[in-house]
């Protein structure tokens, strides 16, 4: 063994961050910038190549940041790497088209899918991957480790400790990433405090803050208004409660955004109660304060939820339901994007969501032409997960079926696509080959981007029934049980009646009147909110929802 | 457990069915009849059987009522060549066979744009007959609830009738929010602003200012009610005499004194101590106005 | 507006209307059927005037089936489309021939 070499310096990245510091001294007082000088702290702290983590996610913007960095200078600041959970801002494509950033990993892209994509094709800009949260949350710790992170929080108090306010989000995760690695945290706040409500950030770990001249843009992507809920999502609701829930006995879950789930929520208290499931079902969720599931809170069917962000217009419920939601010492609710999305990775038995697109092996894929849309955290969540030890009913359950025997090693979470058979008139959801095939040639991709892989799938829910595809024995029959639900799509009508009847009769296949359901009863009625007025009433007033929103 | 239907959410056949008593309604000129839009047709726009208006009698309370019901979800319950004659046949109806009341299920935003001629001329003799069915001493009430509320032509219609039964969801102007917004830009009225919208139109202020007569909630038996009690209270027409139309004039004047700060209905019910009417539920927001009024 | 006819074989016999009844709206995605009584109670009858066009096929599938698992010989239906899909239309039917069987 030889000894060690002592001419290397070992504190090279700590030098660095020192000179960043000493040369962004002159635009700042202590930690504070001035709205105006943030331009030129950024231009004097970023290096070309930087790997810089602008903190936006489908909800929270540092969106003052994003705006400052696109107004340097690109003879100053190029080339940057940003690692960023979500390009959701007209700015972080400006990035791109200016040379400010060159390099891009990042989760989902929503808003901007059409002009990532065409940026792509440009040649404009180089993708490194499209992750999960909690893979990107992974590689900050391990090869994308931010060297400057913009971050957004609620307040900063003098010395610079931060308050995040009941939108924590992904900083948690970033500041972690970026503050024990020797990288700089700049943060934006909406207003400085003499003292926090509470310290989610210390100052320590802060380098600067500004107050921004306008609060962080926050997007109410939860709300689901229960007026657009139709009888064909009230239908499949109820088969997902009978059929699922109720057979299985789930406990604990995550839902994915979307009306069919949100006629889930809203038919706990009426539908469900009706079958007895109350205290049997839906007790623990990794969930964000969705407004349409304050019915089922206030009807005693919810026990917990700890959520990933929050929801515009619902801090007053959910302070005032401690018990049920996590919160500060301040009575605001603490949300953490990576811990919910380990949360419903091991902990939840069952994941249920929508998607675009679904093949016969049952991959499904919110891909379409044109666009670039990621993946955000559903993979985390409908994915079975492999490290997962510990039993649960359900777990064992889907387990036992899969394997079909009673020596199984190894439960099964329930993954459940819930989708109409039609998205709209030409587009059926049911597809020989998913559009993510040809996603992957245009854009010269490694692999096509599927939303969530058919092996973890375990049941399809549609207007015509419910397939179980852990009892499937062979790929023929689990494209069979896939075809059987799949209506009057042409992968539907494609199916062989024999077998798609064989499969009805081992109840891999279950239609409505098979659970006892009479798609007549499936009204609006049946919601226990049909309105936005009505979720403000089941929440005592203590809702208050976007204007948008609201009719009043 | 089920909700009550609500009205807002129910077509016109459902509320007919459900504010007249059971089994009793007869409809006139009925979808097997199919008097559907030759307008619509020309254009190749779908039509419907009965061009989006149910037209009948029944009895309420055992009361024989007149009943029109407009359907809000088929073009916007506009008013076309066909769906007017029907309205103005009711009408006609009235004055030869006079039942005990007209109920008006308005739900519409006015003409139909693709009959606009045919639409405007159908609401000037809707307005002709209703009058004459007022001279002859019956009663219209209209009930405004659906989701397209009373606008345009059918706004005026509404004003016309002898009380109006609203729900806080309920609409009731004369040009629509987007109109507005269109003719005097985004800054004077945004129209995807919902909450300015109904502070401006909904049922809520429109009681406060006295045009909507009875605020009732958004279900079906509510509206029922609403209407037995004016059948109970033995109400006939406003009578048309110079007093009520001085009156009607009197409170139109000192509106007119109102300054530019009350520009909707929060700002009016701050100002009668209402702060929270639109978070109040309609029974208690009826007893707070009562008190302040 | 695209429209067909359509006559099959008929199960059993339905629950003729006296008068002509109509159930659901023309609104976007929705659509109307009026069900009357129709000449033969082996059979039953449908008119189909849509707005989207080029799905005679999936609409042939769709009534064939709703055809074969509901009493409705000796029945008319005449259906106004405004881009229902097959799972609206399904229901819409179902639901007009339960209010004829049981008003």
């Amino acid at each position: 063994m030889s000894a060690p070499d002592r001419s290397r310096a070992w504190n090279q990245e700590a030098c660095r961050r020192a000179e960043r510091l000493a040369r962004s001294a002159r635009w700042r007082r202590g930690k504070e910038v001035a709205c105006g000088d943030m331009v030129s702290l950024l231009e004097s702290v970023l290096e070309p190549g930087d790997r810089v983590c602008l903190e936006g996610n489908n909800q929270k913007q540092a969106d003052f940041l994003a705006a400052s960095l696109a107004a340097c200078s690109p003879q100053r600041v190029h080339d940057l790497h940003l690692v960023q959970s979500v390009l959701a801002l007209p700015e972080h494509m400006e990035l791109f088209e200016k040379g400010i950033a060159r390099r891009l990993d990042f989760s989902f892209s929503g808003p901007q899918s059409h002009r990532l994509a065409r940026l792509v094709q440009a040649r404009a800009i180089e993708i490194g991957a499209i992750h999960t949260y909690l893979e990107l949350f992974g590689r900050y710790f391990i090869d994308l480790t931010p060297q400057v992170c913009l971050i957004a929080a609620q307040a900063a108090d003098a010395a610079g400790n931060l308050y995040l306010g009941p939108n924590t989000e992904d900083t948690p995760v970033i500041v972690e990433a970026t503050a024990f690695k020797s990288g700089l945290v700049i943060a934006q706040v909406n207003e400085r405090c003499d003292t926090l409500p509470r310290v989610d950030v210390p100052a320590d770990w802060v380098d600067c803050f500004v107050v921004a001249p306008s609060p962080n843009h926050i997007e109410p992507l939860f709300t689901r208004d229960p007026a657009h809920i139709t009888e064909i999502q009230v239908l499949m609701a109820m088969m997902a409660l009978k059929g699922i829930y109720a057979e299985y006995g789930v406990e604990r879950l995550n839902h994915g955004i979307g009306f069919d789930t949100a006629a889930i929520e809203l038919l706990l208290p009426t539908y469900g109660e009706q079958l007895g499931l109350k205290g049997r079902v839906a007790r623990h969720w990794a969930l964000n304060p969705h407004p349409t599931l304050i019915p089922a809170i206030e009807a005693g069917f919810v026990e917990r939820v700890h959520s990933f962000g929050s929801e515009v217009g619902m801090e007053a419920y959910v302070a005032a339901r401690p018990d049920v939601f996590f919160t500060g010492p301040d009575g605001s609710l603490r949300s953490n994007r990576a811990f919910c999305q380990t949360a419903g990775l091991y902990a939840c038995d069952l994941f249920i969501g929508s998607t675009l697109q679904m093949d016969l092996e049952g991959n499904s894929s919110t891909a379409t032409l044109g666009r670039i849309t990621g993946f955000g955290g559903a993979p985390n969540m409908g994915s079975d997960a492999r490290g997962r030890r510990h039993a649960s009913p359900p777990w064992l359950k889907a387990g036992r079926e899969r394997s079909g025997s009673d020596r199984f090693i190894r439960g099964q979470k329930l993954v459940v696509q819930m989708v109409e058979t039609w998205q709209e008139p030409h587009h059926p959801t049911f597809v020989e080959r998913l559009d993510a095939w040809q996603l992957q040639q245009d854009m010269d991709m490694a692999l096509p981007p599927i939303m969530i892989y058919g092996d973890d799938v375990s049941h399809v829910v549609t207007e015509e029934g419910i397939a179980n595809l852990l009892l499937c024995r062979t790929p023929e029959e689990r494209a069979q049980a896939i075809r059987g639900v799949a209506g009057y799509t042409p992968v539907g009508r494609a199916r062989d009646r024999r077998l798609v009847e064989n499969l009805r009769d081992r109840g891999i296949i279950r239609r409505p009147e098979d659970l006892g359901i009479d798609v007549r009863d499936a009204t609006r009625d049946l919601l226990a909110a049909r309105s936005i007025k009505d979720l403000v009433r089941a929440s005592g007033g203590l809702y208050q929802p976007p204007k948008q929103f609201r009719n009043w | 457990m089920t909700r009550a239907p609500s009205y807002r959410e129910a077509t016109a056949r459902h509320r007919v069915a459900g504010l007249l008593d059971a089994g009793t309604f007869v409809e006139w000129v009925g979808p097997g009849a199919r008097a559907t839009s030759p307008h619509l047709a020309a254009l190749g726009s779908p039509v419907s059987f009965d061009d989006g208006v149910v037209v009948g009698e029944g009895r309420l309370a055992g009361e024989r009522v007149l009943v029109i019901a407009q359907e809000g979800l088929f073009n916007g319950g506009a008013v076309g060549e066909v769906h007017g004659a029907k309205i103005r046949g009711a009408f006609e109806r009235a004055c030869t066979q006079p039942p005990r009341a007209v109920v008006f299920c308005i739900d519409s935003g006015g003409v139909r744009l693709h009959e606009a001629n045919a639409g405007l001329l159908a609401i000037s003799e809707i307005m002709r007959a209703l009058f004459a069915a007022q001279s002859a001493g019956i009663p219209v009430w209209a009930l405004v609830g659906g989701s397209c509320g009373a606008f345009g032509g059918m706004g005026i219609v509404a004003r016309l009738c002898d009380a109006v039964v609203m729900s806080e969801e309920g609409r009731l102007g004369l040009s629509g929010p987007e109109v507005i917004e269109t003719v005097k830009g985004v800054e004077e009225f945004d129209a995807r602003d919902r909450a300015l919208v109904w502070r401006v139109t909904g049922g809520k202020i429109r009681r406060t200012l006295g045009e909507a007569t009875h605020l009732v909630e958004d279900n079906l038996v509510a509206f029922r009610e609403a209407v037995v009690a004016l059948l109970a209270a033995g109400q006939g027409p406003v009578p048309f005499t110079l007093e009520t139309l001085q009156a009607s004039q009197a409170r139109l004047e000192a509106r007119t004194a109102w300054d530019a700060a009350l520009r909707d209905g929060q700002s009016l019910w701050d100002r009668l101590g209402l702060a929270d009417a639109a978070l109040m539920e309609t029974e208690q927001f009826n007893r707070r106005l009562q008190e302040v009024s | 507006m695209e429209s067909f006819d359509l006559e099959l074989p008929a199960r059993a016999p339905g629950a003729a209307p006296g008068t002509a009844a109509l159930y659901g709206v023309v609104s976007s995605g929705n659509l109307e059927v009026l069900v009357e009584a129709g000449p033969s109670p082996d059979r039953c009858r449908f008119h189909v005037e849509t707005s989207a066009h080029g799905f005679t096929d999936v609409w042939q599938a769709v009534l064939a089936d709703f055809a074969a698992s509901h009493r409705v010989g000796g029945l008319s239906f005449s259906i106004h489309d405004a881009g229902a899909t097959p799972a609206v239309v399904s229901l819409r039917l179902a639901q007009a021939v339960q209010s004829l069987e049981a008003p």
